[in-house]
């Protein structure tokens, strides 16, 4: 019988599905940025002609959900479930985004790990027969993020240099249980890893141990060798969250320095002055939609290690002082159907 | 994970690798542009009390001059870019305060006028209305025990 549970956090894909499509649909900074190519589309403004920046984040995970749908030339009810979330409260980019769509519809909340959590629930339902094509999505907006989280935009304010840059824009995939790849193989489910950080404005030092936690968790699980993926890529620990995760594996034996990247550092140029990278749901969505699955699709990267990574505050848990509790979620994107063990 | 740090010893390796401010940089800046808007806050006290103006309302005209600009700067979109540079030196004068309450103004206008701007306007001043009004008052007391 197959054994679908591997170790303790992790789960092999008996039919791996395939990353069937692939949109993203990004704001203009993002749109100037070193990745600017890949992505489907770059809005002008971050308004996007709507009349508040909650209305355009919805407006942007709607707009998604149609460009992957016409990517994957397949109607919306072709689609057996719809994953997704976002930053805001309750969700409303997400809710109010799908609303229209007409498909059975999962809610769900990871914070910036969120794409990643969407794609293992979507992987797990076709794998499990429930499925035959599920589409995960999710977005983040700089402007609806800093009204929710801190603080009015047209605020003086300085923000240090360990602070992230949330990015706008959101990236969708459609799963699905037909195509020719890459596939999603297995994955890691992450736990709640709270290391004592407070500092809402050093998320990657907050985050670095849930992605450590995880990633580790994946090879002791799968056995697998520590070179086996050509890249291993974080959701947005930045600067300095990067670094910290380096050190953290490589005192646990797991030196993957070479092949370590992180989706907040690729999104952003540093003459955009990101300080310590951009973040935020659609940080990794899109520079998943958009870069790495163009890079998997053309074989320039063969096997990929997709860890979002997120942190689990709210303003309300930050002013009653509590600390920032966090979770990654790493996904197997490989060419190789069968991955190769 | 075979090898964990405790949550202290986590806290200080975090401190050691995050870059810091440049505090320096940062000072001077500050001092630099904070002094300006000193300036120019002279500049039309000066002014109003050549016009004939007795101090009293000199000051407070040119408080109001001052609050203008830090308005009308927050709704042209430079206020935040001067900030980014200044940070202490753009948020202290009363620029700065006008900055605090003119940009949740401007945020929640899209809840609308009650619950949006009419509430959410103080979000930043509030505290600063609350213990300074506070604090003048208990200050004004004891000014007025010792004095009597």
């Amino acid at each position: 019988m197959f054994e679908k549970k591997s170790g303790k956090q992790t789960f092999r894909m008996q039919n791996p599905p395939s990353v069937y499509a692939a949109a993203s649909i990004v704001g203009p900074k993002e749109g100037r940025g070193p990745l600017a190519d890949y992505f489907d589309q770059a809005v002008d403004d971050e308004f996007w002609g709507e009349k508040s920046w909650e209305k355009a984040e919805s407006k942007f995970v709607r707009e998604v959900l149609a460009k992957v749908v016409a990517k994957a030339s397949m109607p919306m009810d072709a689609l057996d479930f719809v994953i997704a979330g976002d930053l805001l409260n309750q969700c409303i980019a997400a809710n109010f985004g799908i609303r229209e769509s007409n498909v059975p519809f999962y809610g769900i909340y990871g914070a910036c790990s969120t794409i990643g959590e969407a794609m293992q629930l979507g992987a797990m339902l076709i794998d499990g027969g429930f499925a035959s094509n599920v589409a995960c999505l999710t977005s983040s907006h700089f402007c609806s993020a800093e009204k929710q989280f801190r603080f009015p935009l047209e605020l003086g304010s300085q923000r240090p240099p360990t602070a992230q840059w949330t990015v706008t824009g959101s990236g969708a995939v459609i799963l699905s249980a037909e195509g020719d790849g890459p596939y999603i193989t297995r994955i890691t489910t992450g736990k709640i890893v709270d290391m004592g950080i407070k500092d809402q404005n050093n998320m990657g030092a907050a985050m670095a141990p849930a992605a450590a936690d995880t990633i580790y968790a994946h090879f002791e699980d799968t056995g697998l060798p520590h070179d086996y993926y050509d890249m291993v890529v974080t959701g947005d620990l930045g600067v300095v969250g990067k670094r910290i995760l380096d050190d953290l594996l490589s005192s646990n034996g797991i030196r993957i320095g070479g092949i370590l990247n992180d989706c907040g550092l690729m999104i952003y140029d540093q003459k955009q002055d990101p300080h310590a990278g951009g973040s935020g749901c659609g940080c990794a969505a899109t520079v998943f939609a958009g870069y790495l699955y163009d890079r998997l699709k053309k074989g320039k990267l063969n096997r990929i290690l997709f860890v979002p990574t997120g942190a689990l505050l709210s303003p309300t848990s930050v002013q009653q002082g509590e600390t920032i509790p966090c979770i990654a979620h790493a996904v197997a994107v490989e060419n190789t159907e069968g991955g190769d063990q | 994970m075979q090898r964990v740090m405790t949550k202290d010893e986590y806290r200080k390796y975090v401190d050691k690798v995050s870059p810091d401010s440049k505090t320096a940089r940062n000072v001077l800046r500050a001092f630099m542009v904070g002094g300006f808007i000193c300036v120019i806050g002279q500049f039309f006290l000066n002014s109003f009390k050549n016009m004939g103006l007795d101090q009293d309302t000199a000051s407070s005209l040119t408080s109001i001059v001052m609050i203008l600009i830090g308005v009308s700067l927050t709704a042209l979109n430079l206020y935040d870019d001067i900030g980014r540079f200044a940070g202490a030196g753009s948020i202290v004068p009363i620029t700065g305060f006008a900055n605090s309450i003119a940009s949740p103004a401007i945020e929640y206008k899209s809840e609308g006028y009650v619950l949006g701007v009419g509430a959410r306007m103080f979000l930043v001043a509030g505290p600063v209305l609350v213990y300074g009004i506070s604090m003048s008052i208990i200050f004004g007391i004891i000014h007025y025990l010792l004095r009597s």
